[in-house]
């Protein structure tokens, strides 16, 4: 275990360390003390290496995130995991805007509350909420899913793709072209397994889904007052 | 961009350090505005007298004599506390109103800052470390106190376009954010007759907020109201003689971040500005709500 004190020793150190790990397959694990919610941090990794941050980070932590497991241990400025890859950010506290938008991939999960614009543009990554979300959140979702165990606010999934949502509390309201869709089996499995892999204790029976009606993805004058 | 932080504290015993608090926390946004800073501080109140804030681009001569020339035209005691380019004066209460005139006639360059029991509103050009410099913050005590670290996006960077604004008495509110339909307002305040002085549309909030309370509305009312009248995005922090009050527009995509605990309620536009209150880290810390109005009374 390394242990790396970010008000010591800086930004830039801690993220060349971490970065200069990308590409070898050494498995290894970071600690990082007094985060004091520092921007930026563990950002561009690309190596399959653990990363604790014991504390609050400030905005972009984990941005552009493959292969790594990042861990907060407190909360989440704004743009946690944003433009993940691949790999899993793990947030124990609550995120702030916008966490894990524009995603390719991987698991970002987020144990307390996330605010507005959670998975805003996501392109394939699968977000665990554990809380409740803010509104705007999955605005122009492409791919991929977001699950929330509580409830959503305003606006969720406004003009969205083929991305899926899986809320199990109250959505305060669904946005342009979103609407509920049935739960099929294979709706069912998908849930179970990020369910499982968030370490979320919920059954994938409680949860509403919610996708794109698919009315938007043309123009068509008859929808303009959809948009 | 820009910066704010706010401490209001429920626990008398830190007030001896709310200036070396509140100095951290404006320090620690420079980043997200080192144009110019400010503070609005909440600090004893003299019974029966009033404060007025001034500030003077050449303060040796502004100040020099003004608490006597200042006490004939008023007619009444008048005592001067000169802090580099600002100078606190008190006196009676009441006289607010008379001693502004008075002042335009006698200073006609100076500025009105803040009017008010208790506040008092130091701001200027430059980075955030040297503004508090200059006026001591660290040294100041009070109840609560609102900081601004600006970057500018309305109007020029000059000590009138620096923040707190302040627009009736004991008010301030500092803002991040960009306000569309402020020169309209300002045109409407205006014909109400309310003070405006300057081009920057946070004044136009700050005055909007007055005019609401000059109408009968609570604080709370008011700033409820600015969610309907205001157009753009805005992230506001207020000071009264006795509260603290914080609101987000609806869309809300400035930042913000408060914090509680049993000693105080503390605001910061990141995190990193609340870092090293004591006992951040048992504090209830959340992101406020959208649309929502918070408030915290003395």
């Amino acid at each position: 275990m390394q242990t790396y004190d970010l008000e010591a020793n800086g930004l830039r150190g801690l993220n060349s360390a971490l970065q200069e790990l990308n590409g070898s397959s050494n498995k290894t694990a970071w600690e990082i003390v007094n985060p004091k919610g520092s921007h930026a941090i563990a950002v561009g990794l690309n190596s399959p290496i653990e990363v604790t941050v014991k504390g609050s980070t400030g905005y972009y932590c984990a941005g552009m995130n493959q292969q790594a497991t990042v861990r907060v241990e407190g909360s989440a400025g704004p743009g946690v995991a944003e433009n993940m890859m691949s790999g899993t950010v793990i947030v124990e506290g609550d995120a702030s805007q916008y966490a894990g938008a524009t995603g390719h991939g991987g698991l970002l999960v987020i144990k307390g509350n996330a605010s507005s614009r959670c998975g805003i543009s996501m392109k394939g990554i699968d977000i665990v909420v554990h809380g409740n979300i803010g509104h705007m959140c999955a605005f122009m979702a492409q791919a991929g899913n977001l699950v929330v165990l509580g409830d959503a606010g305003d606006a969720l999934g406004d003009s969205c793709y083929e991305a899926r949502f899986f809320v199990r509390g109250t959505v305060k309201s669904l946005g342009a072209d979103c609407i509920e869709k049935e739960m099929r089996p294979e709706h069912i499995e998908i849930l179970k397994d990020l369910l499982a892999r968030a370490g979320a204790d919920a059954k994938p029976e409680e949860f509403k889904r919610y996708g794109s009606a698919r009315k938007l993805y043309n123009f068509d004058v008859d929808n303009a007052q959809a948009y | 961009m820009c910066g704010i932080v706010g401490l209001f504290l429920k626990d008398k015993s830190l007030e001896p350090k709310l200036g070396d608090m509140l100095t951290d926390m404006l320090i620690t946004m420079t980043d997200r505005g080192p144009d110019s800073a400010g503070i609005a501080i909440y600090g004893a109140n003299a019974d029966g007298r009033a404060k007025l804030t001034v500030q003077s681009d050449t303060p040796e001569a502004a100040f020099d004599g003004l608490d006597g020339a200042l006490a004939e035209a008023l007619s009444a005691d008048v005592s001067i506390r000169v802090i580099d380019t600002h100078a606190v004066l008190e006196l009676p209460a009441g006289k607010e109103e008379e001693a502004r005139s008075a002042l335009a006639e006698l200073r006609p360059g100076l500025r009105v800052m803040s009017a008010g029991d208790t506040i008092e509103i130091y701001k200027e050009v430059g980075l955030p470390e040297k503004v508090a410099e200059r006026f001591n913050v660290r040294g100041m005590s009070g109840s609560h106190g609102i900081g601004h670290t600006r970057m500018a996006t309305e109007s020029a960077v000059t000590t009138e376009g620096a923040h707190p604004f302040s627009t009736g008495s004991d008010q301030c509110l500092v803002h991040n954010g960009s306000l569309s339909n402020h020169n309209a307002l300002r045109r409407k305040l205006r014909r109400e007759g309310v003070r405006i002085e300057s081009q920057n549309d946070t004044e136009v909030g700050a005055a909007y907020l007055t005019w609401k309370m000059q109408n009968g509305a609570t604080l709370g009312e008011a700033l409820e109201g600015s969610l309907e009248d205001l157009d753009g995005f805005f992230t506001f922090v207020v000071g009264t003689k006795d509260g603290f009050g914080v609101v987000r527009d609806p869309i809300a995509c400035k930042p913000a971040v408060m914090a509680e605990t049993d000693q105080y309620v503390a605001f910061g536009s990141e995190y990193r500005a609340l870092v090293n209150l004591p006992g951040i880290e048992d504090a209830r810390v959340w992101e406020p709500e959208p649309a929502t109005v918070y408030f915290w009374n003395h």
